[in-house]
């Protein structure tokens, strides 16, 4: 019998037997653990939902309070028992709230990842390291393409553009919980003080994480105003919008957009070019390929479950090294979306 | 090759050619020689790296990274180089020699031996980055795909001497890489290049599209022009030198390998003798349709099958150089007399003068156009008696008057969003016409149209389409089959690769029907019955 047999793959999610919840379940259940605010891993409708504060946050701004029985915040790094698990959340370095679950039981140490990444990101806690016996971890970009190269250098390729395109809007695609955040603190540090336009869709959690202490001022909202002004202004200035608003109507409002991209997926030619992406930024918020694997090997885990992504290519690199490795099989998380 | 790789990425993610166009001139200007030059020929596929193949890369790739993570990288990726490039070890950013210019790379592995190879390329490699390294490796591997044609260099090469682009084509042709001396005069350091291969490229003459509003006066002056058939294949120039031939496509580009037997044809000619005509598929006094000429195309080595099933030929336009003299000054008659008299000298059966039509009044000529006796015929050309053989379009001088287009009113039936400017429209067709199912009548893709409707007539169909989608399919959408197009097109022919077996040729959108109902559009045996016209016409 595994050590870790107290954890059961269900159809709703991974289920802790033992303490009687899951974690980021896919369907509404009775009481769900929540890495962090993605859809993919929050969804609503459950009884009870434990998250960290951010994430509560996030969760109720997304979802409304009535979509959960009862948001039960509980802070970084404080344990509490539930049955016969101890649970605590450490640092995930992936987005504003993100938290890998850290599970204690009769002496073994499980730690599931959520999505993660281990470079520093201004608007989230830096990840923490947490040896552990059985490391669960996401694979998203588990493929030795995906090197993710410094965020300040594809930050200067996009004031680059802007400084050579004063005629046209730069419109950066980028996912609305996290990146969009992360890309305005990065432009901020590089000493970027104009205001930032964003699309309709990125004010809410805009104004979330502003309330939650990142600094991301000013910002002013793309498309609110009568036509003809918003083109002359938007000439020369950086426009945020989430990535499906880049093939849709809402873009023809923009002067002759130079559009951009910010995605681990960027990392591939051929791929932002089938998007028509004008100026791919490699910039991701989860770890690449190199961080993934020493992760997996700083860890010290004896066993490896890998939940999503390209499992295989992790899988046959670990056991090369001697570390027994598994595909989770949980289907319904996402690649990172682009 | 940072310069050069970053110009190669900017390029491969530009949608519109004048953002190309901006970006080439940019790069010649800022880039000395002789790294530009050799950056023009990799662009253009011009580079001559005889051991530098893919199996190269390959190999090189499997010593340094682990063969299943290489396979499973390059399933996913989809491209040698930038698998390649991603997949290099990189190694510490202090330990990183200087990246080498393009032109030391380049004459590196041009000079190199085949046992050498691997390791120059490794090193090379070690001092790129993963851009750099993705520029070199598609160097390698051939086939940059970026989107610059030979047209779009000539144009920024222009726009950086201020010069016509086809006084450039001009000298294009006669020099190699890395163009030094074109480049220089371009930049006024020095006079314009003299020194001229026999074998080059001569810039064509264009005809001119024919307006109804000309006609008139063309219809004064009818005895001083010169009519012939407008053959649909492809405009060639045929070289003959002391040394050897060469064929030139209308971009300039020498694709004499692909026609052997032409190259052979040339042999009988004087050396010195430059000719223009249109390849087509020729046995014996047969000439065969485009859809024939197309198993020709795109072949670097025809086969002897190929060959022998699809030989081809010239018809003669025109004679620009004969025994080295250069007869472009002259009147078209008196060219054409020469050109009558060299076919006389030495004929071929691969060789065939284009005959000259006698039309009296422009109701004769209205004949003509309407009703060529040949399939492979899509007009009429008009050349004043007169003109002198110029480079380009000269508006004036030669005319084309293309039949009319064939066309069939064809219902909408999936639409895909465009690229650039267009990425948030659906701008792109698919339509199809009727035919009997198994159970009933049925709609079948017959053609695809980007082009032929105006800006507010994409905003209008772009609302319809949102508003009458019934199914999406990643980025395309299925909608209900109610709005019917006329499209025109050139030609049909038989396709196995499409469902309904036949293939429309340059389709596009001539009005949108919005009265027209549905069932009202083509039915499929109708536009079969066109190609058993048209296949019977080309027998006749």
């Amino acid at each position: 019998m595994s050590r870790f047999a107290w954890l059961e793959p269900r159809p709703e999610g991974l289920f802790v037997r033992p303490g009687g919840f899951f974690l980021d379940p896919l369907r509404a259940v009775a009481r769900a653990v929540i890495s962090h605010g993605h859809g993919d891993h929050a969804r609503p409708g459950h009884g009870e939902a434990i998250a960290t504060p951010e994430t509560c946050a996030i969760l109720e701004a997304r979802y409304g309070r009535e979509a959960f029985g009862r948001l039960r915040p509980l802070p970084l790094e404080t344990p509490i028992e539930l049955g016969e698990v101890s649970l605590w959340f450490a640092p995930a370095g992936h987005v504003l709230g993100s938290a890998q679950i850290v599970l204690e039981h009769r002496g073994t140490r499980v730690v599931w990842s959520g999505d993660y990444k281990r470079r520093a990101d201004p608007t989230c806690a830096p990840f923490r390291l947490v040896p552990c016996d059985l490391w669960i971890t996401e694979a998203t970009f588990g493929l030795p393409v995906f090197r993710h190269p410094p965020a300040e250098g594809e930050i200067a390729e996009l004031l680059r553009a802007r400084e050579a395109n004063p005629e046209r809007a730069i419109v950066v695609g980028a996912y609305g919980l996290g990146k969009a955040q992360r890309l305005i603190a990065l432009l901020r540090r590089a000493g970027y003080d104009r205001p930032i336009f964003l699309h309709g869709a990125l004010l809410p959690l805009c104004a979330l994480y502003e309330r939650l202490g990142v600094r991301l001022e000013p910002l002013l909202p793309a498309t609110t105003t009568e036509r003809g002004r918003i083109r002359r202004e938007l000439a020369g200035e950086i426009v945020l919008a989430p990535p499906s608003a880049l093939a849709d109507r809402w873009i023809r409002r923009l002067p002759d957009p130079l559009l951009a991209f910010a995605s681990g997926w960027m990392r591939i030619k051929q791929r932002a070019k089938r998007r028509g992406v004008e100026l791919p930024l490699v910039i991701s918020d989860h770890a690449d390929w190199d961080e993934l694997l020493a992760t997996c090997g700083e860890v010290g885990a004896e066993e490896i479950w890998i939940t999503h992504g390209r499992e295989e290519a992790l899988i046959h690199v670990l056991s090369r090294r001697g570390i027994r490795a598994r595909p989770l099989a949980l289907s319904g998380y996402e690649e990172e979306t682009d | 090759m940072q310069a050069f790789a970053e110009l190669l990425e900017r390029l491969l993610h530009a949608p519109q050619r004048t953002a190309k166009l901006a970006l080439l001139c940019d790069y010649l200007r800022r880039t000395p020689d002789p790294d530009r030059g050799w950056a023009l020929a990799a662009l253009l596929g011009t580079l001559e790296l005889p051991h530098a193949k893919p199996a190269l890369v390959r190999a090189l790739s499997a010593e340094r990274s682990d063969p299943v993570l290489f396979a499973w990288s390059y399933d996913y990726v989809g491209d040698l180089a930038e698998t390649a490039a991603l997949l290099w070890p990189e190694p510490a950013s202090d330990a990183r020699a200087a990246p080498p210019r393009l032109s030391e790379a380049i004459a590196a592995l041009a000079a190199a031996p085949k046992s050498r190879l691997p390791a120059l390329l490794a090193d090379l490699l070690d001092r790129l980055d993963a851009t750099g390294r993705w520029a070199l490796l598609k160097l390698l591997t051939g086939g940059l795909r970026v989107g610059v044609s030979v047209g779009l260099v000539r144009e920024a090469l222009a726009r950086l001497g201020g010069v016509d682009p086809v006084r450039v084509e001009e000298h294009w042709h006669a020099q190699a890489p890395p163009y030094e001396a074109l480049f220089a005069w371009l930049e006024g350091r020095a006079p314009e290049p003299a020194g001229r291969d026999a074998l080059a490229f001569r810039p064509f003459m264009l005809a001119h599209p024919l307006d109804e509003a000309d006609l008139p006066a063309i219809a004064d002056t009818l005895a001083d022009w010169a009519v012939e058939w407008k053959w649909d294949g492809i405009r060639v120039q045929l070289v003959a030198g002391p040394s050897g031939a060469r064929l030139y496509s209308r971009s300039g580009e020498e694709i004499g390998a692909s026609f052997p037997e032409l190259l052979e044809t040339a042999r009988g000619l004087d050396p010195g003798t430059v000719l223009d005509g249109e390849l087509v598929v020729m046995r014996g006094e047969e000439i065969g349709g485009f859809d024939e000429l197309q198993q020709r195309l795109n072949r670097k080595r025809p086969s002897a099958r190929i060959l022998a099933r699809c030989p081809v030929g010239l018809v003669l336009y025109d004679l620009l150089f004969e025994s080295g003299e250069d007869l472009r000054p002259l009147p078209f008659a008196a060219r054409r007399r020469r050109l009558e008299s060299l076919l006389a000298r030495c004929p071929s059966p691969r060789l065939r003068l284009s005959p000259l039509l006698s039309a009296h009044s422009l109701e004769e000529l209205g004949r003509l156009r309407r009703a060529p006796p040949h399939p492979a015929i899509e007009g009429l050309v008009l050349k004043h008696k007169a003109s002198p053989y110029r480079a380009g379009r000269v508006k004036g001088s030669w005319w084309k008057w293309k039949r009319d287009p064939f066309s069939a009113d064809l219902v909408l039936l999936y639409a895909q969003r465009g690229h650039g400017k267009r990425s948030s429209f659906y701008s792109d067709y698919t339509f199809g016409a009727w035919r009997e199912g198994p159970s009933g009548p049925e709609l079948v893709p017959v053609a695809k149209a980007y082009s032929g409707y105006t800006d507010e007539e994409l905003v209008r169909l772009d609302r319809w389409i949102r508003a009458h989608t019934i199914a999406r399919f990643g980025p395309v959408r299925a909608v209900e089959p109610v709005l019917v197009f006329e499209i025109g097109f050139e030609g049909i022919r038989r396709s196995s690769r499409h469902k309904s077996g036949i293939a429309l040729r340059f389709p596009r959108v001539l009005r949108i029907r919005w009265d027209k109902p549905a069932a009202e559009a083509e039915r499929l045996a109708v536009l079969e019955a066109l190609l058993e016209t048209r296949a019977r016409a080309a027998a006749a």
